[in-house]
């Protein structure tokens, strides 16, 4: 399934491991905060429309 | 219409957040795609050998590294101007993407580094300057969270960010300004002649419109989320008085 890389397989995969992983960390964290984040809004909302 | 309309933040959020979820698709499709078919249907070169599939990371890496800067220049510059907020949000969203690109085009660059060029790391013009950017993309960010009052922190990361763009600039052309070090000149160009080959180019240019896409997808949606960080702000300030 893999090609085959030859000498320089460690290197080619390290790369694309880290790399992956990179992406997949600022995709996570941006996602995980905007849910975060929404959550409180619509907490204080509720609080400030409830004390009106 | 006119563009300015999206300075405001409720327009702003109505606007992108149906088209968030789209991007992300599109961009994780063109990745995917991009990275298999660089990763699987191209050929070794014939003097880098497999490490030219580190190409299909590095390259895009790296140009999204030096235009996230831009795009934090140009949106600083309106908040500088025109006092809109949401443009001030806009550069502070995006530049913890622009700190992992350029760490991504920094860790490729030394693994591909060390086998052609038998070292990790060399004090190279192009790396030198890359690695600069890199601090100033980590004093931008500490610059924004040392700061309370947000008018003022964007004031401030407005200027950091266009004393950065000198260094944004020589990550790009320091080849080009200094004709030495181990790092070669720019692979893409406009100029065909100058260009790698068709095989590499295609697939490059799948990861390359999809490193765009994610970026363009995650500062939509971190920006709305900054804009709902200031909202809670403002709304737990009003219910505190």
């Amino acid at each position: 399934m893999i090609p085959d890389l030859g000498k320089y397989a460690v290197e080619v995969l390290t790369a694309y491991g880290v790399s992956i992983a990179l992406l997949v960390l600022i995709v996570g964290l941006s996602v995980q905060r905007s849910r975060k984040v929404r959550a409180q809004l619509a907490d204080v909302e509720a609080r400030r429309d409830a004390a009106r | 219409m006119s563009i300015w309309e999206y300075a405001n933040p409720k327009k702003f959020i109505a606007t992108t957040t149906p088209l968030v979820p789209w991007l992300l698709g599109v961009s994780i499709a063109l990745l995917v795609g991009g990275l298999i078919w660089g990763f699987f249907f191209t050929p070794d070169d014939f003097r880098q050998g497999s490490t030219v599939k580190i190409f299909y990371l590095h390259v895009p890496s790296a140009l999204m590294a030096i235009n996230v800067w831009f795009m934090m220049l140009i949106t600083s510059l309106v908040w500088l101007v025109r006092r809109h907020h949401v443009s001030a949000l806009a550069a502070r969203a995006a530049a913890p993407i622009g700190i992992i690109m350029t760490v991504m085009a920094l860790i490729t660059g030394a693994i591909w580094g060390q086998p052609m060029w038998g070292t990790w790391w060399a004090w190279d013009p192009r790396l030198t300057s890359f690695l600069i950017l890199f601090l100033f993309y980590l004093g931008y960010m500490a610059l924004w969270e040392a700061i309370e009052d947000p008018d003022t922190a964007a004031d401030l990361t407005s200027v950091l960010c266009i004393v950065g763009s000198v260094f944004a600039v020589l990550s790009r052309y320091a080849v080009n300004f200094w004709n030495q070090g181990l790092h070669q000149p720019a692979s893409l160009s406009l100029d065909k002649e100058e260009n790698v080959a068709d095989v590499f180019w295609y697939p490059a240019l799948v990861c390359i419109a999809g490193f765009v896409l994610l970026f363009v997808a995650l500062v939509l949606m971190r920006t709305a989320t900054e804009i709902r960080v200031r909202r809670i702000k403002a709304l737990e300030a009003r219910m505190r008085s």
